[in-house]
């Protein structure tokens, strides 16, 4: 099967490791007989809401963010019919930030966002900056973990009834406070975890791959055949450790 | 000097000597850590107490050899007070100021983040600033909010200070604005320009419009020869520049150093372009402390590596090379050295300590791959060893290539079991991994360890 990815900015919105994300995407669905085929979509680039099963977001500083900001928001009617459409997402850190409803930055500079998860930011004065550990439960039932690195000045809120990623159980999460972390919407997921977030957590990475197949095939999430992983569960029990240790406290 | 100066620099110094007595290390930042603490405006009497004055090198990448550069050229005929060890937070330049009993001429290295206050207590004459690069953004936040303090401690500098800047990196050329003294240098050779601009390539966006900015060339990262389409900001005019660079791999470089003074044909024996800028950094500084073209000729040919930095060391008939990787700029840099004469066998050791930087996603922004796929085999090792090989994995390095380490002492010798005699073994570690690597090499008794270094 052929998966459509669009990554959003990547000249922009690439401050660490987003392509190490693409990466994961692409040989694991390799490995399943499968194809990706990534589109750039950049500034003044439209977006069709049906031409991708997946899409992509990463992570920008401030002024990267201010760069973009005005074209996001060209594209919100697209991303809102794509994620209502059944297409995956994932946005790290300054992309999660900015499909939120509005990014309130330094110096009272206000971008507004495209509105895709039901969240505001505010930056704070003090950045949240250290390795984290998340509960998630993606679906019904299926508790998993997630580690990464997280380092954000924003401060997210989610909205009274908003679905987070995940439960905090190391590090700061959304606004350091509230004990959550990212935001999910259908199959759009939002998270402050930047890095190389899916090469230790291949189960999220499958997840997403899993969802992005069935938008392509219009039919239910197959089940992915499991591969050997065993770097990666190294990595992730490092990391997990690391969060442990010392993870962001407030 | 008061009393009480005198009695804090003798308990200081004592400090220091106690620590490498106890062998439990060089002892460099302990007297300025404790002088530090006892008395922070003790730095600024002793900085005020040097005759020929100071200069400060700041920079991501580049400022422990540009530093290192500048006291072989201008230590031959004055004693210096310099942080050889990169200790580089003022603390560390508390130490030096405090070893450096009798200099004439202060030449300190600076953390970027530490560069407003070191300023504004040791009162520079000469202020040289290479570049920006994303580096540790655990660590300083965002690339923007350094420069953002760098442009308000350059602003306040007085009118008699001379500013080097590197033309080439357009944020940090901007500093400059309008300052009369001020040194622009860079590097005039488009043959050695990277055909695009890398993935990791930072400020490629105009700072007075935004728009990407067109590269003539593009040499290390962003830093190059760029203009901007929309409002025509362009690299300044070169005041000190390298031209006919010749690139000779791992061993050594050669280019025309072109000075206001006339040129002169440097012989450097250090690999890589990066090099390259941190010699025309280290000219140019000189140049502002009144050396003369003779002595920065002299300086260069005879420099052969910073600490750490670019080290050889034999072991049992073959040598070990350790290369320096913090960050991706600088270690793409690396990476590129060895593409002209790729290695058979590669140690790589990512640590995650404060001084690596906790956050090792950086790994990803580096364009391993064209290493990859010819390399022959790959020992990844240090505490983050394991994501290391799925990098190289991702990367394009077969399964059956590479090998998990985790210790650093294990990977070094199986590194060293792979590599025929008479021949080298490459290795890339962090920060506190090239400590660890150093460390285990003293205790063997094949390095001398750093405090016994060339006395200044």
């Amino acid at each position: 099967m052929r998966v459509r990815v669009g990554h959003l900015y990547p000249d922009y919105l690439n401050i660490y490791a987003d392509r190490g994300n693409i990466a994961v995407l692409t040989r694991r669905a390799i490995l399943r007989g499968h194809e990706l085929d990534v589109d750039a979509v950049g500034l003044g680039d439209a977006l069709d809401s049906g031409a991708y099963d997946l899409l992509y977001i990463g992570g920008g500083q401030d002024r990267e963010q201010a760069l973009i900001a005005p074209d996001l928001a060209t594209k919100s009617d697209a991303l809102h019919a794509a994620v209502a459409g059944g297409a995956a997402l994932l946005a790290v850190c300054g992309g999660y930030q900015l499909l939120g409803r509005v990014y309130r930055g330094r110096d009272g500079v206000v971008m507004p966002g495209a509105g895709v998860f039901p969240h505001e930011t505010i930056a704070g004065e003090t950045r949240m900056i250290g390795d984290v550990l998340l509960t998630c439960e993606l679906d019904h039932g299926e508790q998993r973990e997630l580690a990464g690195f997280e380092n954000h000045a924003g401060r997210t809120l989610l909205d009274p009834g908003a679905t987070p990623l995940g439960r905090v159980v190391y590090g700061f999460g959304n606004d350091g406070s509230s004990g959550m972390e990212g935001c999910r919407v259908a199959n759009a997921l939002g998270t402050y975890l930047h890095g190389p977030l899916l090469p230790r957590n291949p189960w999220l990475a499958d997840w997403l791959l899993s969802r992005a197949l069935a938008h392509a095939a219009g039919a239910a999430p197959p089940v992915l055949a499991p591969l050997p992983d065993e770097l990666e569960a190294q990595a992730f029990r490092v990391s997990a450790e690391r969060a442990r240790r010392r993870g962001g406290r407030h | 000097m008061g009393i009480r100066l005198h009695l804090e620099l003798g308990a200081a110094r004592m400090a220091g000597a106690l620590s490498r007595a106890s062998g439990r290390g060089g002892g460099t930042t302990i007297p300025g850590k404790l002088l530090w603490r006892l008395d922070p405006g003790a730095v600024d009497v002793l900085a005020r107490r040097l005759p020929g004055g100071i200069a400060v090198v700041s920079a991501t990448n580049g400022k422990t050899t540009t530093t290192a550069m500048a006291a072989e050229i201008l230590g031959h005929d004055r004693r210096l007070a310099w942080n050889r060890a990169g200790a580089n937070l003022l603390s560390g330049i508390a130490s030096a100021l405090v070893a450096g009993r009798g200099a004439e001429l202060g030449l300190f290295e600076v953390d970027e983040g530490a560069l407003p206050e070191a300023l504004a207590r040791t009162r520079p004459r000469v202020v040289a600033l290479a570049n920006l690069f994303r580096d540790q953004l655990d660590r300083y936040g965002e690339l923007e909010i350094v420069a953002e303090r760098w442009r308000a401690a350059a602003a306040a500098l007085p009118a008699d200070v001379t500013l080097v800047v590197n033309a080439d990196d357009a944020v940090v050329a901007d500093l400059a604005g309008e300052r009369q003294r001020t040194l622009r240098y860079g590097l005039d050779d488009p043959r050695h320009a990277r055909p695009t601009l890398q993935h990791a390539a930072d400020s490629k966006y105009c700072v007075r419009c935004g728009s990407p900015y067109e590269f003539a060339a593009a040499y290390v990262g962003h830093l190059g020869d760029y203009r901007c389409p929309a409002c025509g900001h362009e690299r300044p005019a070169l005041d000190v520049a390298a031209r006919s660079i010749e690139l000779r791999g791992l061993w050594s470089s050669r280019f025309l150093l072109v000075t206001p003074q006339g040129a002169e044909e440097i012989e450097l024996a250090l690999p890589g372009l990066y090099n390259v800028y941190n010699a025309v950094a280290a000219a140019s500084v000189s140049l502002a402390l009144g050396a003369s073209l003779e002595d920065i000729h002299a300086g260069l040919n005879r420099f052969s590596a910073a600490f750490g930095r670019f080290e050889r060391v034999p072991v049992h008939g073959k040598s070990v090379v350790l290369l320096l990787i913090k960050n991706p700029a600088g270690a793409n840099e690396v990476v590129r050295t060895l593409e002209t004469g790729v290695p058979p066998v590669l140690v790589i050791a990512l640590n995650d300590a404060i001084a690596d930087g906790h956050d090792v996603s950086w790994i990803w922004d580096v364009d391993f791959e064209p290493l990859m796929a010819r390399v022959g085999h790959v020992i990844a090792t240090g505490d983050r060893a394991a994501e290391l090989g799925l990098r190289l994995t991702y990367g394009g390095l077969p399964p059956e290539r590479l090998e998990v380490v985790p210790s650093l002492e294990r990977a070094l010798d199986r590194g060293l079991g792979l590599v025929e005699a008479g021949t080298e073994l490459i290795v890339l570690p962090t920060y506190t991994a090239m400590l660890a690597l150093r460390k285990i090499l003293v205790d063997r008794g094949m390095l001398r360890p750093y405090w016994e270094d060339r006395a200044a």
